[in-house]
């Protein structure tokens, strides 16, 4: 125990710990994107998935929890680790040139916390159903849909995607280089996988608004 | 004053073993009691701080840099000498002590010499078991190369970067000494005081460079690693700040001068481009494996170098030396560049270059195998000069290089102070009047890690560290008084030229009438100059800021000062030694053919010079060397 | 050519500090970046002012002395290279240079463009050696080491301690530094008895010393003059993730 505590002390262990609950969040956006996915297979299909996921009961709450630790730990260590980072250069430089550092690098800080705002607007939304047009408990595809029939709400949609893009194309290649899986042979894979992912995660998620409003999905 | 030696009796190959047996010891437990000052922290005080500290003595560990892993020694290239014999090639002991003998022009210690050869296998075992990533044979045992003025190979490297990774492994060696309390580092403290009372070393005076804080530290012994003073030349290899400060006032204080003139200048660095240079990189000596050498026939020839044609071209070390050719020795080549040079015949900006040219190689070999070989040295030249050696033949000058020279030590490394040490470049016991490439890692190592470690506890184990002088002692204060003295001096002359301009008038007039060929009217000439000159620095050095606080000004004007008063005794014995040898030529003294010719009769001695005062002439006192094992020879590289 | 310099200037720790401006003149591009500011020290002394303090020494890019930021960047816009084998024939006429001492919260400045950087030293007195007492080595070829193994461990080693890596990284991260210490150490067979040790307590003291954490930003990379890449920090991770599940840290003591 003094051995996990010491662990997570340290600006590595925090970092290891930014990974682990960045890759069970990520595993849950591959995950609830297939799920969602299943809209382009018509009303039943959906619905049926979502009844099936009621039904599991405890085992939904158990995937909850989890989630809502991994959350609060990465919000937590991402906090910390960044105020450690501002506290290590109190006076900043009079002119600073990025070199090798990107945009989705900087903004993590500022990614995280809108993506987490977003999370939120679309639980009251789709799990709390506390907004947006759609209030039917069990059909869940009609929530959907007369939801991203609002352009508005599918705009919020599609630009909070594009930051959680972002905000993974960092994240998954950061996730890699933190936990030490890197040599040196195949970095550039790393490399390329890392925007791959966040691209497909981001477009997988964004299809389904664009296909509410062109009319695919209706 | 007569000058012992100490070396021990008995056959060359058991003085040490027999000598180690005969020392003194002290009691593990009262170890801690001692106190041992160590004054640099390079591979020589760096390797000895870490091993007394091993040992249990209380360690005070002094250094300019603001780090231990910065001194200078991080800067050597090629490799480490050691007698392993890895490469079957027919090496021993006897081959490499018999190698630095004759490569120094017969002018060192046999026995001093013998033990060097005798421990470098040991250096080696610490440095692997401290880390150090020497080259590798796919096999995994370590690789050898050869070097220099030897015909085995039995030169250990890490890349280009040997002395960096030795100096690292003794600087991890050391901070785990600083983290067991064992040593305390001071860096960014300089030296500026020997403490001598009844003929002992008690202690030094030091500056603190952040602070400008003057304070004593006393100690049971003072053991000074403070590398060698080439930077008198004002151009040099060595680093800005290499500085004979420490050695120098140890002189003033009693301790001998050996061999100042033996100064070793290094054929291939990087010609100065301009007004502005402030030092000279040292290309490695390997590119002249596959250069060669050549300047126009022509004095004032202007010519692109490659419209020069061949019938133009005196590839003049192929034509003096056509069996050993552009790998003439370090100073037979140093002298001949600048012989072409003096004709009018140079290159480059002020006509002091010559080429080395790889065209010939690049058509026989392929520009990739060049490349291979070189690729590395290539890029940092055309970093430095903006031109691509691969299209364009590379420019070369000698440049100031190191010192065979230093604080005279007995077979103990001990001073002719009592309980003053000093080791590594700072002494001059063994590379005699020229040192072999990758000889100067293997000494300052072998110092530190095993001899001094070795030799101080005869020393300690005489003496009570209940005698040991308070820092209020008058001595010291009397010491930090002078100190004090000599910084308002420098402060409150408020003339009109800066240091930097003093140095390099010194550096120029040593350059020319003691650089590589020396002769009685240049010497007499710079005899005459060197006096006034420090006077007028005296009278007309600025010296910005104040004394308390961060003033690197004030830390150059005091280096140069000193320098100053160096350089004429460099100059005393370049006089005084009427014959040539190694990296000493005297004009006066060549063969037919041009080499040195050395005069054992009259000079096989160690010049030892005791101070006398500032513009007194010196005296000189001689150690006679006794060639018991070897048969001092004529050097021929034909 | 002609170049306008910015310094920065600072009297003293803990002094108030700020850009000064001075033009130059006659700026050869053969010159180094240090040579420059030589030329431009010895024109402030004859003018009776108080010359730019910036630490040099060795001037070959080895000793690791050297190092600013210019213009933004750690060492300069050239890659691979130190502040002192930085020349201006790198820089155009008419350009504005900015130099900056390196800045961090374990770095504090100590005058102009000089910086204390013994925290560096720290880490490595923490744990970056191999306890291999003088005299207690076996032959040096009784310990086989694959080529491989050790040009890795020579990459890695090669590290000057010049401290860009701190300096250029948004979160003033010593990581690559240390990285490249736990790796030289960490690759050989000498260093494995230790190797456990050595990470947890680098690792800490990084910490204990006010330097940030990594982004992975790869900016230390970027300017690092000796090439030392972020792969050995993915290595440290590594080393220390392994280490914490299998020992505790302990103080450095003697046996």
């Amino acid at each position: 125990m003094t051995r996990l505590i010491s662990f997570l002390r340290t600006n590595v262990g925090s970092k290891v710990v930014l990974a682990a609950t960045g890759a069970v969040l990520f595993l849950f956006l591959v995950g609830h994107m297939l799920g969602n996915l299943q809209i382009f297979e018509g009303p039943e299909r959906l619905n049926v998935y979502a009844a099936f996921l009621k039904s599991t009961g405890e085992l939904l709450w158990g995937a909850r929890a989890m989630l809502l630790v991994a959350v609060t730990l990465h919000i937590a260590t991402a906090v910390k680790v960044t105020l450690a980072n501002w506290r290590a250069r109190p006076v900043g430089y009079a002119y600073r040139k990025d070199i090798e550092t990107d945009y989705a690098a900087r903004t993590m800080i500022v990614t995280g916390p809108l993506v987490f705002l977003y999370v939120a607007y679309h639980l009251m939304m789709f799990t709390w159903l506390t907004t947006g047009p759609g209030y039917s408990e069990t059909d869940v595809y009609t929530n959907v849909v007369s939801a991203f029939q609002v352009p508005v709400i599918s705009i919020v949609y599609i630009v909070a995607m594009l930051i959680l893009g972002t905000h993974l194309y960092h994240g998954i290649w950061s996730m890699l280089q933190t936990v030490g899986i890197s040599n040196p042979r195949y970095r550039w894979l790393r490399r390329t996988v890392a925007p791959v992912v966040a691209i497909v995660i981001a477009a997988g998620y964004i299809a389904i608004p664009v296909a509410v409003l062109v009319g695919i999905v209706k | 004053m007569e000058l012992n030696a100490k070396i021990p009796s008995g056959p060359l190959e058991k003085k040490w073993e027999k000598h180690q047996f005969d020392m003194k010891l002290v009691n593990p437990a009262n170890k801690r009691k001692y106190k041992v000052i160590v004054v640099g922290s390079g591979l020589a005080g760096g390797a000895a701080a870490a091993t007394l500290g091993q040992l249990g003595y209380e360690v005070n560990c002094f250094c300019y840099q603001d780090s231990a892993r910065r001194a200078h020694s991080i800067a050597a290239q090629g490799g480490i000498n050691a007698a392993k014999n890895y490469q079957n090639d027919n090496d021993s002991i006897f081959r490499l002590f018999y190698d630095t003998i004759k490569g120094g022009d017969f002018r060192s210690r046999e026995a001093n010499v013998y033990r060097l050869a005798e421990v470098s296998s040991a250096v080696i075992d610490q440095c692997v078991a401290l880390g150090v990533p020497f080259g590798r044979e796919y096999s995994g045992y370590l690789a050898n190369r050869s070097f220099g003025g030897a015909q085995v190979s039995r030169t250990f490297y890490a890349r280009g970067q040997t002395g960096q990774q030795l100096l690292l492994g003794a600087y991890s060696a050391l901070s785990l000494q600083v983290a067991l309390g064992q040593v305390k580092m001071f860096p960014r403290h300089e030296m500026l005081e020997l403490v001598v009372t009844d003929g002992r070393a008690r202690g030094i005076v030091v500056r603190n460079m952040v602070t400008g804080e003057v304070t004593s530290h006393t100690a049971d012994a003072v053991v000074l690693a403070t590398g060698g003073y080439g930077n008198t030349y004002y151009l040099s290899t060595n680093a800005k700040g290499c500085n004979a400060t420490a050695i120098w006032r140890a002189h003033r204080k009693g301790a001998l001068f050996a061999n100042p003139c033996f100064t070793q200048i290094h054929p291939t660095c990087i010609p100065v481009a301009g007004e502005h240079q402030s030092k000279l990189t040292l290309m490695s000596e390997s590119l002249r494996n596959d250069g060669r050498i050549w300047v126009p026939k022509k004095a004032d020839d202007q010519r692109n170098p490659r419209d020069i044609p061949e019938g133009d071209r005196d590839y003049y070390l192929e034509r003096k030396y056509p069996s050993y050719g552009n790998l003439a020795p370090r100073d037979i080549s140093s002298r001949a560049a600048k012989q072409v040079c003096d004709e009018g015949r140079g290159v480059g900006p002020g006509g002091r270059g010559v080429y080395l040219d790889f065209v010939e190689a690049i058509g026989r070999l392929g520009e990739s195998v060049i490349r291979e070989r070189y690729g590395n040295l290539f890029e940092m030249y055309e970093q430095i000069t903006g031109e691509n050696p691969y299209k364009q033949p590379m420019r070369i000058y000698p440049a100031m290089h190191y010192v065979m020279g230093g604080l005279w030590v007995d077979y103990n490394l001990m001073s002719n102070v009592e309980g003053l040490y000093v080791i590594g470049e700072a002494n001059f016991s063994d590379h005699g009047a020229n040192r072999l490439g990758a000889s100067a890692l293997m000494q300052g190592l072998a110092d530190g890690y095993f001899i001094l470690p070795c030799t101080i506890n005869d020393y300690l184990a005489r003496i009570s560290p209940a005698n040991r002088l308070k820092t209020d002692d008058a001595a010291f204060k009397q010491a930090e008084q002078d100190v004090q003295q000599r910084t308002t001096r420098l402060l409150s002359a408020k003339g009109t030229r800066t240091v930097d301009s003093f140095h390099r008038e010194l550096g120029d007039l040593m350059w020319n009438n003691c650089g590589m060929g020396r002769n009685e009217k240049g010497l007499k000439e710079a005899l005459a100059k060197i006096p006034p000159l420090r006077e007028e620095f005296w009278r007309n050095v600025r010296v910005p800021g104040s004394a308390g606080d961060f003033n690197q000004s004030l830390e150059k004007a005091g280096r140069v000062a000193d320098f100053m008063e160096l350089a004429e005794l460099l100059v005393y014995d370049a006089l005084q030694r009427d014959e040539s040898c190694g990296a000493h030529f005297r004009e006066e003294h060549q063969t037919p053919d041009g080499e040195a010719a050395r005069d054992d009769e009259r000079f096989s001695f160690v010049s030892a010079w005791e101070f006398k005062g500032v513009g007194q002439t010196p005296v000189l006192h001689k150690e006679p060397l006794v060639f018991e094992s070897l048969h001092p020879t004529q050097r021929s590289y034909k | 050519m002609k170049l306008m310099l910015k310094i920065w200037r600072q009297e003293g720790p803990g002094k108030k500090g700020a850009l000064v401006a001075y033009p130059m003149d006659d700026v050869s591009p053969d010159m180094s970046f240090l040579e420059l500011l030589d030329t431009l020290n010895e024109q402030l002394i004859g003018k009776g002012e108080v010359p730019v303090a910036f630490d040099h020494d060795c001037r070959e890019g080895i000793c690791g002395s050297c190092g600013f930021m210019i213009s933004g960047e750690a060492h300069g816009p050239a890659k691979l290279t130190t502040t002192c084998q930085l020349f201006m024939r790198h820089f155009k006429d008419g350009d504005t240079i900015i130099a900056e001492p390196f800045r961090s919260r374990a770095f504090p400045i100590i005058k102009d463009l000089v910086v204390d950087r013994s925290s560096l030293d720290k880490i490595v007195q923490a744990g970056g050696f191999i306890s291999a007492r003088t005299g207690s080595s076996p032959d040096a070829n009784a310990m086989l080491i694959p080529k491989n193994k050790a040009d890795r461990a020579m990459d890695a080693a090669a590290c000057i301690g010049c401290g860009a890596c701190v300096a250029a990284c948004p979160n003033g991260s010593a990581m690559l530094f240390t990285a490249a210490k736990i790796s030289h150490l960490g690759l050989l067979p000498q260093g494995q008895p230790e190797r456990h040790q050595r990470a947890l307590r680098m690792v800490n003291k990084m910490d204990e010393l006010g330097f940030g954490a990594c982004s992975n930003h790869g900016e230390c990379e970027a300017v690092c003059p000796k090439g030392i890449t972020i792969d050995f920090i993915a290595r440290m991770n590594r080393d220390y993730m392994r280490a914490s599940t299998t020992e505790t840290m302990e103080p450095v003591k003697r046996v």
